[in-house]
Order: structure tokens, then C-alpha cells, then sequence
């Protein structure tokens, strides 16, 4: 069984009480009132690829609709601007909420895989782990290589370079981009620190989605 | 000095709006000595300030003058205006009050002829219409003002307006020389009903009020409807005069919102349906109102006002809290939201916006004995250890006027049973 269908057997027709047990802050999902001023505060403005605000998730995982939810993109749409947690009369953590469930949903594979915000994320994570210290040259070659659907393409990634010269060797000139970085790069003193630091991070972060985190055993 | 008589068999009513009028009135036809207490230079509190009132939508005169007659009627209330409690002490059976008592400086001779008005040059804000537009310094509150006597204001005090109205006046009503006082007051018991305030809606900062000219409260909106108010009755632009036909009420703008009030003040959705009856009976054919609102809490018999103002094709709702407010270059306030029916997106154009604020108990801010308990929104709670202080109305929680009335008429008979067990204590 996948862990999507493991989760939605374990909590199955209860998708709330999924959110609320797996998904940062879903605890908070019952107490939006539906009054729509997290959407209307949006800076976004919904443009296309928001296709559910804000509210319209709540009220979804309420009706328990989990695929359309988890499959959704409208939460990586998310800008992080506060304005709505700022503004919600019901102080509902709604950033927080829109970055757990997209978490989630990357963490049961079920995302969509070529949502430009997810495909940053894994990449700019990978990156950052692997040394301890984010490697730009490779993260933005990592970027550039890449077509739409997020296969190699040398092509792209050339057209995309030139594009992009003049910048290239102004950063040079000013050293803030070094060619040799390709080989390894800079990483940071401690990476076996940094690395165990991460693994505890994990394991921690896997204990508490194992406890059931709603209702009265909390 | 003024002299009040009083023991610890009197009750003590604080705050002269129908609640407190109502609970003076009950304790004193059943005999007891009682004090009411008001700090405006007239009696009727918030409701008279009211164009009409609901469920009925009579005008607030007609419950107001039935009670001033019973007032009239009764020598065992004795009424103090102008007259604000600022701190209690005591205990059940053993209260005293300190009172500050403003100078009205005119007397008892004044027959409100408005000749001091007329020689007054001097325009002050009119806080009976909530500051829209002025009045002169000498002035009467309100056309049903009880007591029906001018008032000076105090800006004029020292000045030469001041001689002019003292001039003026036939009956040698007005008396440059009062100052202000301040007395003791004892009693048994205390009926608390100093009222609410509507909540600054300065503070929803997205909504420009104070900002925008066009975007103006629910209490506002009953004085620029009312004949008696600044515009004469017409429903006008505070930005450039026109008139207001397309006007959008917000729901809950403070209320049921934890960065400002967390309770539903509970009448905003009734004083907005009824609103609506306004704009329709200013223009018939092309009034439009528009009720944005998370869900109308037309509390309980009310829900038939609601029906009717739902079939009405002139109002429309959107299920929404509107978001924020800007400006478009006619001066129209434009409403930015998603509608929750369907999660569209709109930005609509009004004339006017009118603001459905909430009410704040005006407790806040008075000394009062430290063990009476309030609840998280500062409304009094009916609890034994208040000893003989009792909430009534709109200082107990956000209520009708029915049920305002209905709370104070309920303490009335608690301070009644304070002050009866004093006077047996002392036979
Ligand atoms: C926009 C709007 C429309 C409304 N329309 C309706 C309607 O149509 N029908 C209806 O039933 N209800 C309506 N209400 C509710 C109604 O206004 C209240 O129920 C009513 O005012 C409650 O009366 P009260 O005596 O408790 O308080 P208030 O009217 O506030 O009276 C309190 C009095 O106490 C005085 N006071 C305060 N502090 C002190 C102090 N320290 N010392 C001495 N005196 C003090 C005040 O000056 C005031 O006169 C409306 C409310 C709003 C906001
Ligand atoms: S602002 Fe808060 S209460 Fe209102 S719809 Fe959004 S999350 Fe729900
Ligand atoms: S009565 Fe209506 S407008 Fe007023 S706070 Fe309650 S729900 Fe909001």
C-alpha cells in the first residue's frame, strides 16, 4: 500500500480528522466561521492556479472531499504575505495551514508533481542538505536545465543561460558567483553536526504525526 | 451644594438610557427611594437616539414618553443629570458613590423658549447626532429632552457669548456662577445600566473609516434618517451631499472578531434590516441596499422581519465579510470580497457604506467594587459575588431594547431584596 492509501484507509471517511492529526496547525480547520475575509485579503488575487482560497479548503476538508484537496495546487499558491492570518476574526493560523497541507501531500506523493513551488522546494532542499549550505550555482543550473514538465533539457537550459549572460558575469566580476563551485563547492564546517541535527529533526517531526494530535488525548 | 437624600435604603441606578429609567421606575412604584443617576444633560440614553426602532418601527418618542410620565408621576425618584459616577465602594446594604456633577449653568427657570440660543454665536459638535454637523452653545439635547431645559456649553464659559445668552433670557435662568461638584451618594443597592457605546470603528483599519468620507457607522446612518437630524431626514454623502440610493451595510464590523470584539453584539443584524426600510422609504423605485454578512442573526422572533426583508427586491445579500475598502475616483466607496456562495470574487461600487458596528459595554473604565465579575467583553455577569450591584441592559450584554428592559425590570427586584433585608435589619 502507498502511504496515501494508507492514510485515507486509517482515517477513512474522516478527512477533517486526518488534517487535524497530520497536517501542521490542522487542528484549526473546525473553527473557520466561513466569513471569506482570508480570500478577500489575498494579495494573489487568485490568479489562475488558485483554484480553491482559502476558505473553499476549509469548507472542502470538511466535506471531506480529500483527493481534490490533496491533489489541489491552490495551496502552493501561497505567497507567505500573513495578511490573512493578520486579518481572520477567528485567528485561524491560515498560512501555517496552507504550508502543512502542502507538505502533506507531498509527503503521501499525491502533489502535483510539477507545481513550480513544489519542484523549487525539493530541489532548494536537497541542494541545502547535501553540504549544509545552499549551492546557487548548482540550484540555479538545476532550474535551467529543466523544461515545463520538469525533464532535463539541455536546450532549455542553454537558451535559458544566455538569456541570463549578462548578470552571469556581472556576478562574476563582483565574485559572487564562482564557476569552480561546480566541483563540490564550499560546504560548512560541521556537516556530520548538521546532518544528525537533521536526522533528530526528522525523527521528532515523525514521532508527533504518528500520535494522534486532535481531540482528547491531547 | 446640591443635596441628595439618601441611606442605605435607597437604590442607586447608574446610567438614565431605558434600562436604567425602567429599573428606577420599577423599584420606585413599589415604593422604594431611588437615585438615577445620568451623566448627559438629558434622560433616554442611546435609544432616543434611534430614528425608529424595530420590531415595530415606531419611533423611540413613543416608548420614551411613557415612562417619562411615569417618572413625572413618581417624587420617590429623585434625578440627577449631567451626573457621572466615577467610583463605588462598599458592600451590599453599605454603598457610597462618588459622583461628578458638570454645571448646566442654567436653573430650574428656564421654559426652553431657545432665547439664549438664538443670542448665541458659538457652534460646538452636536454629539447627539455623533459629531455630523453643529448645534450652538446653548442648546437643548434633543427635541424629547427630559429634563426640557437648555444647557450652556462650557467652551463659552468666561466669554462674552456666555453674557449675551444670560442676557437674553427673560427668567433669569441662567447661573454663570455653578461649578462643578463633587458629592457622596449612599445606597443599599446598585442597579449598574450605564449602557454601550458603538465600537470604534477606527480601529478596522481595512474598512478607511475616517479615511473615507462615504463609510460611516449603523448609529450614524439613524441620525442622517431621522427628521430631527442633520440632514433633516434625507440620506445624504458626508463627501459631497448627494443623495445615497445604492448603500451597503457590513455586518459584523468589529463583532465576532477576536482582534476587536469577540462577542456577536447580537442587534447589528436586526438594525441593518431595518435600515433597509430606510433607504426603501427614501426612494421607492430606485433605493438599493446590500447586506454583506457572514450569517443574519435575526435573534429568535425575529426571523418574520427577516423573511420580509428577504423577499423585498430591493435588498440584496451577499454571504460575505467584506475584506477591505478603497476609494474610486467619484468618491465611491468600492466593498472587496469573495462571496462564499460560489467563492467569486467581487468589488462593488456603493454610494454609501454603512458599518454594522458592534456594541462595548461602557463599564469600562469606572471604578466599580473589584468583585463584580465581568465576562471576557467587559458585559456584567450576574453573579452572587457582585453583592448588591446588579448589571441591567446593554451594561449586562448587547441587547435590544425589549430585552434591555426586561434585564433591568429583573434587577430592580434583586436590589429590592438588598434593601429590604437592610430595612428589616434595622426595625
Ligand atoms: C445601530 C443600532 C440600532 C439599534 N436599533 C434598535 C432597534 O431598532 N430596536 C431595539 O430594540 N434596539 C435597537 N438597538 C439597541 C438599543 O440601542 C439598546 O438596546 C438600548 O440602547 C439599551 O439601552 P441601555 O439603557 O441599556 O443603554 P444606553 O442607551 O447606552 O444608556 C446608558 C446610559 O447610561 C449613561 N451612562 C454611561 N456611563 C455613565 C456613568 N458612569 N455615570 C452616569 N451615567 C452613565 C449614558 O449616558 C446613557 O444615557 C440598536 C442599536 C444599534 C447599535
Ligand atoms: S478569515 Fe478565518 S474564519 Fe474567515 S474564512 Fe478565512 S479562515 Fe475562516
Ligand atoms: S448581530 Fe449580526 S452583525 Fe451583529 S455581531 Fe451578531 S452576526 Fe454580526
Amino acid at each position: 500500500m502507498s502511504a496515501n492509501q494508507e492514510m485515507a484507509a486509517k482515517y477513512k471517511n474522516s478527512f477533517l480528522k486526518e488534517v487535524e492529526d497530520q497536517v501542521e496547525m490542522g487542528e484549526w480547520v473546525k473553527m473557520c466561521m466561513q466569513c471569506g475575509v482570508c480570500s478577500g485579503s489575498c494579495p494573489t488575487n487568485f490568479h489562475p492556479g488558485w483554484e480553491h482560497p482559502p476558505q473553499e479548503i476549509f469548507m472542502m476538508i470538511r466535506a471531506g472531499k480529500r483527493e481534490e484537496v490533496l491533489t489541489s495546487p491552490s495551496m502552493w499558491m501561497c505567497t507567505s504575505c500573513y495578511n490573512c492570518i493578520v486579518r481572520c476574526p477567528r485567528k485561524l493560523p491560515i498560512t501555517h495551514i496552507m504550508h502543512g497541507l502542502a507538505n502533506y501531500a507531498h509527503r503521501l506523493g499525491v502533489a502535483p508533481k510539477n507545481q513550480p513551488t513544489r519542484a523549487f522546494s525539493t530541489l532548494f532542499w536537497s541542494n541545502a542538505i547535501a553540504t549544509g549550505r545552499v549551492n546557487e550555482l548548482k540550484l540555479s543550473m538545476g532550474l535551467y536545465f529543466k523544461d515545463a514538465e520538469g525533464k532535463i533539457n539541455i536546450g532549455e537550459g542553454i537558451k535559458k543561460g544566455l538569456a541570463m549572460k549578462d548578470v552571469a558575469l556581472g556576478l562574476l566580476k563582483a565574485r559572487r558567483l564562482n564557476p569552480f563551485e561546480i566541483f563540490g563547492g564550499h560546504k560548512c564546517k560541521d556537516q556530520k553536526g548538521i546532518a544528525a541535527m537533521l536526522k533528530k529533526a526528522r525523527e521528532l517531526e515523525d514521532k508527533r504525526k504518528a500520535l494522534p494530535q486532535s481531540g482528547a488525548s491531547r | 451644594m446640591t443635596d441628595v437624600v439618601a441611606t442605605n435604603e435607597t437604590i442607586l441606578v447608574v446610567g438614565g438610557g431605558i434600562s436604567g429609567m425602567t429599573a428606577a421606575l420599577e423599584a420606585a412604584e413599589t415604593g422604594k427611594q431611588v437615585v438615577l443617576l445620568e451623566k448627559n444633560p438629558a434622560l433616554g440614553g442611546r435609544t432616543s437616539q434611534l430614528y425608529r426602532y424595530f420590531p415595530k418601527m415606531c419611533h423611540p418618542t413613543c416608548g420614551l414618553e411613557i415612562n417619562l410620565r411615569r417618572l413625572k408621576a413618581n417624587p420617590r425618584v429623585r434625578v440627577l443629570t449631567q451626573a457621572e459616577v466615577t467610583g463605588i465602594t462598599g458592600s451590599a446594604g453599605d454603598y457610597t458613590a462618588t459622583v461628578k456633577l458638570a454645571p448646566r449653568y442654567v436653573n430650574e427657570n428656564c421654559t426652553a423658549c431657545g432665547a439664549c440660543a438664538d443670542a448665541v454665536k458659538t457652534e460646538v459638535d452636536n454629539p447627539f447626532n455623533y459629531n455630523l454637523g453643529k448645534m450652538k452653545a446653548a442648546y437643548i439635547p434633543s427635541a424629547m429632552a427630559y429634563p426640557q431645559r437648555y444647557v450652556l456649553h462650557p467652551s463659552i464659559i468666561g466669554t462674552a457669548d456666555a453674557e449675551a445668552a444670560k442676557a437674553a433670557c427673560k427668567y433669569g435662568a441662567i447661573d454663570l456662577d455653578q461649578k462643578e461638584e463633587t458629592i457622596e451618594i449612599k445606597a443599599g443597592a446598585v442597579v449598574w445600566a450605564t449602557g454601550w457605546q458603538p465600537y470604534d470603528a477606527a480601529k478596522i483599519q481595512p474598512y478607511g473609516y475616517g479615511r473615507y468620507k462615504n463609510v460611516i457607522t449603523s448609529v450614524e446612518f439613524e441620525r442622517l434618517a431621522d427628521p430631527h437630524g442633520p440632514t433633516g431626514g434625507r440620506i445624504l454623502r458626508p463627501s459631497d451631499g448627494k443623495e445615497a440610493k445604492n448603500i451597503a451595510f457590513i455586518q459584523c464590523a468589529g463583532s465576532r472578531d477576536e482582534n476587536h470584539l469577540r462577542h456577536c453584539s447580537r442587534i447589528c443584524c436586526m438594525a441593518s434590516l431595518k435600515q433597509t426600510h430606510y433607504v426603501r422609504e427614501q426612494h421607492p423605485e430606485d433605493g438599493k441596499s446590500t447586506i454583506y454578512y457572514i450569517d443574519i442573526r435575526a435573534i429568535d422572533r425575529f426571523e418574520d422581519f427577516y423573511q420580509k426583508v428577504q423577499a423585498d427586491p430591493s435588498v440584496t445579500f451577499v454571504k460575505s465579510k467584506v475584506a477591505r475598502i478603497s476609494e474610486d475616483e467619484n468618491g465611491n466607496p468600492v466593498c472587496w470580497g469573495v462571496n462564499t456562495e460560489g467563492y467569486k470574487r467581487y468589488s462593488n461600487p456603493h454610494d454609501l457604506v454603512v458599518l454594522a458596528v458592534g456594541m462595548e459595554p461602557s463599564v469600562k473604565g469606572v471604578a466599580i467594587p473589584a468583585n463584580v465579575v465581568f465576562d471576557s467583553s467587559g458585559f456584567i455577569e450576574a453573579d452572587p459575588a457582585n453583592g448588591g450591584v446588579f448589571g441591567a441592559g446593554c451594561a449586562s450584554n448587547a441587547l435590544d431594547v425589549n430585552r434591555a428592559v426586561q434585564s433591568a425590570t429583573a434587577a430592580a427586584l434583586r436590589a429590592i431584596q438588598v434593601v429590604n433585608k437592610v430595612a428589616r435589619a434595622e426595625v
